[in-house]
């Protein structure tokens, strides 16, 4: 990269970047520099070159476009002493009151057994049976570094990508003429090829709706110890719009990843909109490729309130396209349990498998059902 | 298209219109988003990276741009798997192992030293160059007009081979171990496309220019369809541009692009439209939307009712 360290860039230039940044734009300093080498070739007169030029270098994705757009606005329309640029409309968000016994009330967290010399190991036995909705802030993070323990190897697929054999197979002409050279040219010994294994991609969404509250905040810790755990995981939150959680969720401190989460999740206990979550994420992501062959954890009490052809729908086109498809519902553990909720029932034909999810232990149910071939 | 000599060419580009105007020639309409991204990309000798729903043009951009700069345009298709071998150089085996063979009948390798039958096997006429070393080593005879170098669809390839990518394109040079590093003596435009099934590495990202296009707006799709169907009427293509936008807006699962509303007026010419009807649409709906769903749903709304929507206001 050519030495830029005496390039002044203007002050206007870099105060657009920090703005961007102050909004919540990942704009690292070489594409700040590329901005004013860019602005330098368009001309800064014309405000749709400047425009460009800063999409062109500052942005780097399509999500990130309304807002560049609004800071750009904001920064360019004389409006640059209006100090902090003001924070994005956060969405109203309507909360209905669900029909039927949904753990909505705010559970009164326990206090910690006051057993203190319970030992370590009948204690991690407790945990593992108790159920989320009932745990205090203590013991979810005691839960989480239990969590993390759990193997989610995944399933393997063949791959395209072809590695050195023992067994005879296609033939490795590169390796068997680097051998035949030391034998003065004659092919003494024969070198093969065989198809690489790659572990499947894993997908999960999780639902933080109101009706999932008490539950998604243990979940979300299951999830950020998937992601940590293994390579090729995507994680999203439903709930009344989709939010792509991979990258927050892959810092590997949790108490990191869990405040960086809850701050990209902004719809985190409002509303249930799980058919029409399911659809962006089906037209975002999962049918352009992301969960094509892959294993889909779907992550939900299955309430939604939205219609139920939707889900029925947007389940089919899911399952076309994945490997296998789970649905984790925490409350079908409860004694008499029946997948009543319209959204559950129109789920439930285009699912694999149907799990519980409310403790430690039915968690280690999934991570076989994951890892399973 | 071809043998049309553009009065800039592409590495004395002075201003956005400039590129517009070049690309115009190829029949390519390019908005300034996109000409700026080219522009800067010439200037400031970077990769582009094209990301866009399926059938915008991000290929079609690409050809454009090297019939434009006339240094020819080498492909590297993306997919599952590819390496090294398949996207840079493998060496021809086969003619090695004969070169081999030959050489010890007639008694050349008595006494030889291992080291210098590598050398001989090891050589340029054994190698057999792939699209990225095509794109480096393309000096011959006119170096000054370098090549247009399209990386298709890099999401479809895995991080192995992105980070691989990175190394060349900051670079743009190659090592092969065997005979030493090719540098391209003047770096080939580089366009890489994506449909974003999986996110392409923050690094590469940061290495390239990047420019997200959109669904042309329907002023521009009528112009891009007399340009490249001149035989549909302009009555015509701007009724297709119309209703192709108000099916961009019905949330389908695949809504027609840019190519798919070329097939549409070509078919509506062939079967005899000068009007756009219902039953029209219904003939030549497959050329449009391309899931049996998304056909349903325009069905349910009724094609005639789609036609109202648009024509009617």
């Amino acid at each position: 990269m050519a030495p830029t360290a005496e390039r002044t860039l203007d002050r206007h230039l870099v105060r657009f970047a920090d703005a961007l940044r102050a909004a919540g734009l990942a704009v690292p300093l070489i594409s700040t520099l590329e901005f004013g080498r860019a602005v330098a070739e368009v001309g800064a007169e014309r405000r749709d070159g400047v425009y460009w030029a800063g999409r062109a270098t500052l942005v780097h994705r399509p999500e990130d476009i309304p807002l560049y757009d609004e800071v750009f606005e904001q920064q360019w329309l004389g409006a640059l002493d209006r100090g902090r640029p003001a924070t994005l409309p956060s969405p109203v968000t309507l909360l209905f009151d669900e029909p039927g016994g949904e753990p909505e009330e705010e559970v009164e967290p326990e206090s910690p057994d006051g057993d203190v010399l319970s030992v370590r190991f009948s204690r991690v036995e407790v945990l593992s049976t108790r159920d989320f909705a009932e745990c205090s802030d203590d013991e979810l993070a005691e839960l989480h570094g239990l969590m993390v323990r759990l193997r989610f190897a995944g399933e393997s697929r063949r791959c395209r990508r072809m590695g050195p054999s023992a067994r005879s197979g296609r033939l490795d002409l590169r390796r068997t003429v680097r051998a035949a050279l030391r034998t003065g040219g004659e092919t003494l010994s024969r070198r093969y090829l065989e198809p690489g294994e790659r572990p499947r991609r894993l997908v999960l969404l999780l639902d933080v709706s109101g009706s999932m509250e008490a539950y998604a905040r243990a979940l979300i810790r299951f999830v950020h110890a998937v992601i940590v755990g293994r390579r090729d995981v995507e994680a999203f939150a439903l709930g009344t719009r989709l939010t792509r959680l991979t990258r927050e969720l892959s810092t590997r401190d949790p108490d990191a990843a869990l405040a960086r989460a809850a701050e990209a999740v902004t719809d985190w206990s409002g509303g249930t909109r799980l058919g029409d979550g399911l659809r962006l994420f089906n037209d975002g992501w999962g049918v352009r490729g992301m969960a094509r062959g892959a294993v889909v954890v779907v992550l939900s009490d299955g309430w939604d309130r939205g219609d139920p052809a939707v889900m029925s729908e947007q389940m089919q086109r899911l399952s076309r396209v994945a490997h296998k498809v789970v649905w984790v519902n925490p409350l079908k553990a409860a004694p008499g349990y029946a997948p009543l909720a319209q959204g559950m029932a129109a789920a439930l034909p285009h699912v694999d498998e149907f799990l519980e999810g409310h403790n430690l232990d039915s968690l280690e149910v999934l991570a076989r059902a994951i890892t399973a071939e | 298209m071809a043998g049309n000599v553009s009065p800039v060419s592409p590495h004395d580009v002075a201003s956005v219109d400039d590129v517009i105007a070049a690309l115009a020639d190829q029949s390519y309409l390019a908005d300034e988003g996109l000409a700026t991204a080219v522009f800067l990309a010439l200037r400031l000798r970077r990769p582009i990276l094209l990301e866009g729903e399926a059938g915008v043009g991000k290929t079609e951009a690409a050809k454009a741009l090297a019939a434009w700069s006339g240094g020819g345009l080498i492909r590297l298709q993306c997919y599952e798997g590819i390496d090294v071998a398949q996207a840079v150089y493998e060496w021809d085996y086969s003619r090695q192992l004969l070169h081999l063979r030959a050489a010890e009948a007639a008694g050349a390798t008595e006494g030889v030293a291992v080291s210098d039958l590598e050398d001989e096997l090891y050589d340029e006429r054994f190698l057999v160059r792939r699209p990225l070393l095509r794109a480096l080593s393309a000096s011959g005879d006119d170096a000054s007009t370098p090549p247009v170098l399209l990386i298709d669809e890099v999401d479809r390839a895995d991080d192995e081979f992105e980070a691989f990518l990175l190394e060349i394109l900051s670079e743009y040079a190659v090592t092969i171990p065997e005979i030493g590093e090719f540098r391209a003596e003047v770096p080939p435009l580089v366009v890489i496309t994506s449909n974003r099934t999986r996110d392409v590495h923050d690094a590469l990202k940061r290495r390239c220019l990047y420019h997200w296009l959109a669904h042309p707006s329907v002023e521009r799709e009528v112009e891009i369809l007399r340009v490249r169907a001149p035989h549909v009427s302009l009555a015509l293509a701007r009724d297709v541009a119309l209703v192709a936008a108000e099916l961009r807006e019905m949330g389908l699962y695949k809504p027609p692009g840019v190519a798919e509303t070329l097939d549409w007026a070509e078919a509506l010419v062939l079967i005899g439209t000068d009007d756009l009807d219902p039953d029209a649409i219904e003939f030549t709906v497959g050329t449009l939307l391309k899931y049996r769903e998304d056909q349903e749903r325009a069905r349910a709304r009724g094609f005639g009712d789609i036609l109202s929507a648009v024509l009617g206001a």
